[in-house]
Protein backbone atom coordinates (compact mmCIF):
# COMPACT_ATOMS: atom_id res chain seq x y z
CA UNK A 1 0.00 0.00 0.00
CA UNK A 2 1.87 3.20 -1.13
CA UNK A 3 -0.80 5.62 -0.48
CA UNK A 4 -3.10 4.93 2.08
CA UNK A 5 -5.90 7.57 3.48
CA UNK A 6 -4.19 9.40 5.94
CA UNK A 7 -6.10 10.81 9.33
CA UNK A 8 -4.00 13.23 11.46
CA UNK A 9 -0.16 13.14 11.03
CA UNK A 10 1.26 12.16 14.23
CA UNK A 11 4.57 14.13 14.52
CA UNK A 12 8.18 12.66 15.14
CA UNK A 13 9.97 14.73 16.63
CA UNK A 14 14.10 15.21 14.86
CA UNK A 15 16.91 15.86 16.55
CA UNK A 16 20.28 16.77 15.37
CA UNK A 17 23.18 15.68 17.76
CA UNK A 18 26.71 16.31 15.76
CA UNK A 19 26.85 14.11 12.75
CA UNK A 20 23.11 12.36 13.28
CA UNK A 21 19.96 12.61 13.41
CA UNK A 22 17.74 11.44 16.09
CA UNK A 23 14.13 10.69 15.15
CA UNK A 24 12.00 9.27 18.51
CA UNK A 25 8.53 7.88 18.32
CA UNK A 26 6.37 8.82 20.87
CA UNK A 27 3.25 7.24 20.28
CA UNK A 28 1.23 4.44 17.71
CA UNK A 29 2.03 5.25 14.14
CA UNK A 30 -0.40 5.19 11.24
CA UNK A 31 1.04 3.76 8.16
CA UNK A 32 0.54 7.44 6.83
CA UNK A 33 2.40 8.77 9.52
CA UNK A 34 5.19 6.09 8.60
CA UNK A 35 5.59 7.26 5.41
CA UNK A 36 5.76 11.13 6.47
CA UNK A 37 8.60 10.13 8.89
CA UNK A 38 10.52 8.08 5.98
CA UNK A 39 9.84 11.38 3.64
CA UNK A 40 11.05 13.23 5.94
CA UNK A 41 14.26 11.53 7.33
CA UNK A 42 15.63 10.85 3.89
CA UNK A 43 15.24 14.62 2.86
CA UNK A 44 16.36 15.72 6.79
CA UNK A 45 19.69 13.60 5.87
CA UNK A 46 20.77 15.80 2.76
CA UNK A 47 19.82 19.11 4.52
CA UNK A 48 21.77 18.77 7.73
CA UNK A 49 24.70 16.59 6.03
CA UNK A 50 23.90 13.65 8.67
CA UNK A 51 25.93 10.84 8.73
CA UNK A 52 23.81 8.92 10.84
CA UNK A 53 20.23 8.31 11.99
CA UNK A 54 18.92 6.80 14.93
CA UNK A 55 15.36 5.76 14.94
CA UNK A 56 14.03 5.04 18.27
CA UNK A 57 11.28 3.09 18.33
CA UNK A 58 10.75 2.16 21.93
CA UNK A 59 7.45 3.82 22.17
CA UNK A 60 6.00 1.87 19.22
CA UNK A 61 3.26 -0.39 19.87
CA UNK A 62 3.53 -2.58 16.65
CA UNK A 63 5.93 -3.50 14.05
CA UNK A 64 3.62 -5.36 11.45
CA UNK A 65 4.48 -6.23 8.01
CA UNK A 66 4.10 -2.88 6.57
CA UNK A 67 5.60 -1.30 8.94
CA UNK A 68 8.46 -3.45 8.57
CA UNK A 69 8.57 -3.28 4.61
CA UNK A 70 8.89 0.63 5.08
CA UNK A 71 12.12 0.68 7.78
CA UNK A 72 13.47 -1.93 5.10
CA UNK A 73 12.81 0.83 2.72
CA UNK A 74 14.19 3.39 4.99
CA UNK A 75 17.29 2.16 6.24
CA UNK A 76 17.98 1.19 2.08
CA UNK A 77 16.97 5.16 1.35
CA UNK A 78 18.86 6.29 3.73
CA UNK A 79 22.07 4.05 2.93
CA UNK A 80 21.74 5.61 -0.87
CA UNK A 81 22.06 8.92 0.61
CA UNK A 82 25.09 8.26 2.04
CA UNK A 83 24.35 7.51 5.64
CA UNK A 84 23.77 4.98 7.84
CA UNK A 85 20.45 4.09 10.27
CA UNK A 86 20.31 2.28 13.37
CA UNK A 87 16.97 1.16 14.86
CA UNK A 88 17.09 1.33 18.56
CA UNK A 89 14.48 0.17 21.52
CA UNK A 90 12.48 -2.51 19.59
CA UNK A 91 10.34 -3.95 22.52
CA UNK A 92 10.19 -7.06 23.79
CA UNK A 93 6.67 -7.90 23.29
CA UNK A 94 7.73 -6.81 19.77
CA UNK A 95 10.57 -8.36 19.01
CA UNK A 96 8.41 -11.72 20.12
CA UNK A 97 5.22 -10.75 18.17
CA UNK A 98 7.91 -10.22 15.08
CA UNK A 99 9.62 -13.65 15.26
CA UNK A 100 6.26 -15.15 15.78
CA UNK A 101 5.39 -13.59 12.52
CA UNK A 102 8.18 -14.42 10.90
CA UNK A 103 9.06 -10.80 9.90
CA UNK A 104 12.86 -10.05 9.42
CA UNK A 105 14.32 -6.39 9.62
CA UNK A 106 17.19 -7.64 7.12
CA UNK A 107 19.94 -5.15 6.11
CA UNK A 108 18.71 -2.89 9.35
CA UNK A 109 21.45 -2.71 12.26
CA UNK A 110 19.37 -2.21 15.41
CA UNK A 111 20.50 -2.01 19.09
CA UNK A 112 18.90 -2.38 22.66
CA UNK A 113 18.82 1.37 23.32
CA UNK A 114 19.54 4.88 22.25
CA UNK A 115 23.25 5.02 24.11
CA UNK A 116 24.39 1.84 22.03
CA UNK A 117 22.77 2.95 19.13
CA UNK A 118 25.17 6.31 19.23
CA UNK A 119 27.78 4.08 19.84
CA UNK A 120 27.44 2.29 16.91
CA UNK A 121 27.11 4.88 14.79
CA UNK A 122 30.55 6.41 15.75
CA UNK A 123 32.07 3.05 14.50
CA UNK A 124 30.39 2.42 11.21
CA UNK A 125 29.50 5.91 9.57
CA UNK A 126 31.81 7.19 6.98
CA UNK A 127 33.81 10.34 8.30
CA UNK A 128 32.20 13.86 8.60
CA UNK A 129 30.83 15.79 5.66
CA UNK A 130 32.49 18.30 4.06
CA UNK A 131 30.34 21.30 5.21
CA UNK B 1 -24.65 -19.87 0.91
CA UNK B 2 -23.52 -19.75 4.36
CA UNK B 3 -20.40 -18.06 3.81
CA UNK B 4 -22.62 -15.15 2.24
CA UNK B 5 -24.89 -14.68 5.03
CA UNK B 6 -22.19 -14.51 7.78
CA UNK B 7 -20.18 -11.85 5.62
CA UNK B 8 -23.19 -9.61 4.77
CA UNK B 9 -24.66 -10.33 8.04
CA UNK B 10 -22.21 -10.12 11.00
CA UNK B 11 -25.42 -8.80 13.76
CA UNK B 12 -26.34 -12.62 14.56
CA UNK B 13 -25.36 -13.48 17.94
CA UNK B 14 -23.23 -10.59 18.56
CA UNK B 15 -22.80 -10.14 22.19
CA UNK B 16 -22.87 -7.11 24.54
CA UNK B 17 -19.44 -8.01 25.11
CA UNK B 18 -18.20 -7.47 21.83
CA UNK B 19 -16.10 -4.09 20.88
CA UNK B 20 -16.72 -3.05 17.00
CA UNK B 21 -14.40 -0.45 15.20
CA UNK B 22 -15.24 0.35 11.95
CA UNK B 23 -12.12 0.62 9.23
CA UNK B 24 -12.07 2.90 6.52
CA UNK B 25 -8.68 4.61 7.19
CA UNK B 26 -5.24 3.49 8.52
CA UNK B 27 -6.15 5.57 12.03
CA UNK B 28 -9.09 2.93 12.50
CA UNK B 29 -6.16 0.06 12.08
CA UNK B 30 -4.07 1.97 15.00
CA UNK B 31 -7.59 2.14 17.04
CA UNK B 32 -8.62 -1.63 16.60
CA UNK B 33 -5.19 -2.75 17.56
CA UNK B 34 -5.23 -0.48 20.35
CA UNK B 35 -8.77 -2.31 21.44
CA UNK B 36 -7.19 -5.43 20.91
CA UNK B 37 -4.36 -4.97 23.45
CA UNK B 38 -6.91 -3.73 25.55
CA UNK B 39 -9.21 -6.42 25.75
CA UNK B 40 -6.59 -9.19 25.28
CA UNK B 41 -4.67 -7.38 28.47
CA UNK B 42 -8.44 -7.56 30.80
CA UNK B 43 -8.49 -10.85 30.05
CA UNK B 44 -5.15 -11.62 32.01
CA UNK B 45 -3.04 -12.18 28.65
CA UNK B 46 0.74 -11.42 29.15
CA UNK B 47 1.78 -8.30 27.97
CA UNK B 48 3.65 -10.38 24.88
CA UNK B 49 0.84 -12.16 24.14
CA UNK B 50 -1.31 -9.04 23.57
CA UNK B 51 1.15 -8.15 21.31
CA UNK B 52 0.80 -10.71 19.38
CA UNK B 53 -3.10 -9.85 19.01
CA UNK B 54 -2.65 -7.14 18.39
CA UNK B 55 -0.06 -7.34 15.11
CA UNK B 56 -2.63 -10.00 13.95
CA UNK B 57 -5.66 -7.39 14.11
CA UNK B 58 -3.66 -4.55 12.19
CA UNK B 59 -2.22 -6.89 9.92
CA UNK B 60 -6.23 -8.02 8.92
CA UNK B 61 -7.54 -4.51 9.45
CA UNK B 62 -4.79 -2.99 7.09
CA UNK B 63 -5.90 -5.72 4.07
CA UNK B 64 -9.25 -4.15 4.76
CA UNK B 65 -7.79 -0.72 4.26
CA UNK B 66 -6.02 -1.48 0.96
CA UNK B 67 -8.15 -4.05 -0.48
CA UNK B 68 -11.73 -3.44 0.18
CA UNK B 69 -11.91 0.44 1.62
CA UNK B 70 -14.30 -0.41 4.59
CA UNK B 71 -15.40 -3.08 6.67
CA UNK B 72 -15.42 -3.66 10.72
CA UNK B 73 -12.94 -5.51 13.26
CA UNK B 74 -14.98 -7.33 15.68
CA UNK B 75 -13.91 -7.72 19.26
CA UNK B 76 -14.55 -10.49 22.47
CA UNK B 77 -13.83 -12.54 25.01
CA UNK B 78 -14.77 -16.74 24.51
CA UNK B 79 -14.58 -19.33 26.95
CA UNK B 80 -14.12 -23.00 26.49
CA UNK B 81 -14.17 -25.18 29.43
CA UNK B 82 -11.50 -23.68 31.54
CA UNK B 83 -10.12 -21.97 28.94
CA UNK B 84 -10.21 -18.26 27.92
CA UNK B 85 -9.53 -16.33 25.48
CA UNK B 86 -10.00 -13.89 22.50
CA UNK B 87 -11.99 -13.55 19.16
CA UNK B 88 -11.67 -11.30 17.06
CA UNK B 89 -13.69 -11.53 13.33
CA UNK B 90 -12.60 -8.92 10.39
CA UNK B 91 -15.29 -8.32 7.87
CA UNK B 92 -15.48 -6.37 4.56
CA UNK B 93 -17.37 -5.93 1.63
CA UNK B 94 -14.29 -5.80 -0.63
CA UNK B 95 -13.51 -7.88 -3.75
CA UNK B 96 -12.63 -11.17 -1.33
CA UNK B 97 -9.79 -13.64 -1.88
CA UNK B 98 -10.17 -15.91 -4.67
CA UNK B 99 -8.08 -19.14 -3.40
CA UNK B 100 -7.84 -18.95 0.78
CA UNK B 101 -5.89 -21.77 0.94
CA UNK B 102 -3.25 -20.16 -1.70
CA UNK B 103 -3.80 -16.94 0.53
CA UNK B 104 -2.42 -18.91 3.70
CA UNK B 105 0.40 -20.33 1.95
CA UNK B 106 3.91 -18.25 2.66
CA UNK B 107 5.18 -15.90 -0.18
CA UNK B 108 1.73 -16.22 -1.80
CA UNK B 109 0.46 -13.02 -3.01
CA UNK B 110 -2.00 -11.35 -5.85
CA UNK B 111 -0.83 -8.09 -5.94
CA UNK B 112 3.00 -8.73 -6.29
CA UNK B 113 5.30 -8.67 -3.61
CA UNK B 114 2.96 -7.45 -0.72
CA UNK B 115 1.08 -10.31 0.49
CA UNK B 116 -2.13 -10.23 2.34
CA UNK B 117 -0.06 -11.39 5.39
CA UNK B 118 -2.30 -14.15 6.16
CA UNK B 119 0.55 -17.21 6.88
CA UNK B 120 1.88 -14.60 9.58
CA UNK B 121 -1.16 -13.64 11.56
CA UNK B 122 -1.79 -17.51 11.17
CA UNK B 123 1.36 -18.10 13.36
CA UNK B 124 0.25 -15.63 15.59
CA UNK B 125 -3.08 -16.75 16.45
CA UNK B 126 -4.37 -20.39 17.37
CA UNK B 127 -6.94 -20.53 15.06
CA UNK B 128 -7.97 -19.07 11.74
CA UNK B 129 -10.92 -19.38 9.56
CA UNK B 130 -11.24 -17.64 6.23
CA UNK B 131 -14.75 -17.07 4.40
CA UNK B 132 -14.71 -15.26 1.36
CA UNK B 133 -16.71 -15.18 -1.53
CA UNK B 134 -15.36 -13.44 -4.70
CA UNK B 135 -17.05 -10.10 -5.69
CA UNK B 136 -19.36 -9.97 -1.78
CA UNK B 137 -16.07 -9.88 0.91
CA UNK B 138 -14.34 -11.77 2.99
CA UNK B 139 -14.75 -13.06 6.73
CA UNK B 140 -12.05 -13.58 8.73
CA UNK B 141 -12.17 -15.40 12.11
CA UNK B 142 -9.76 -15.84 14.52
CA UNK B 143 -9.09 -16.80 18.28
CA UNK B 144 -6.08 -16.65 20.87
CA UNK B 145 -6.47 -18.84 23.99
CA UNK B 146 -4.87 -17.88 27.05
CA UNK B 147 -1.60 -19.54 28.05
Amino acid sequence: MEEPKQGAYMEVPILKQGAYLIATVQSALTDGDLLKLRDTLVVSVSKHRARGVILDLTALDVLDSFSTRTLRDLAHMIRLRGAEMVIVGIQPEVAFAMAQFGLTLEGISTTLDLEEGLAYLDGSTKPNRIA
Amino acid sequence: MEARSRIESPDVEREASTTVVSIHSDADIVAARQKGRELARSLGFSAGEATLVATAISELARNVVQYAIRGEVALWPVTSGRRRGIAISVRDEGPGIPDVDRALEDGFSTSGRLGLGLPGVRRLMDEIDIESTPGRGTLVCATKWRH
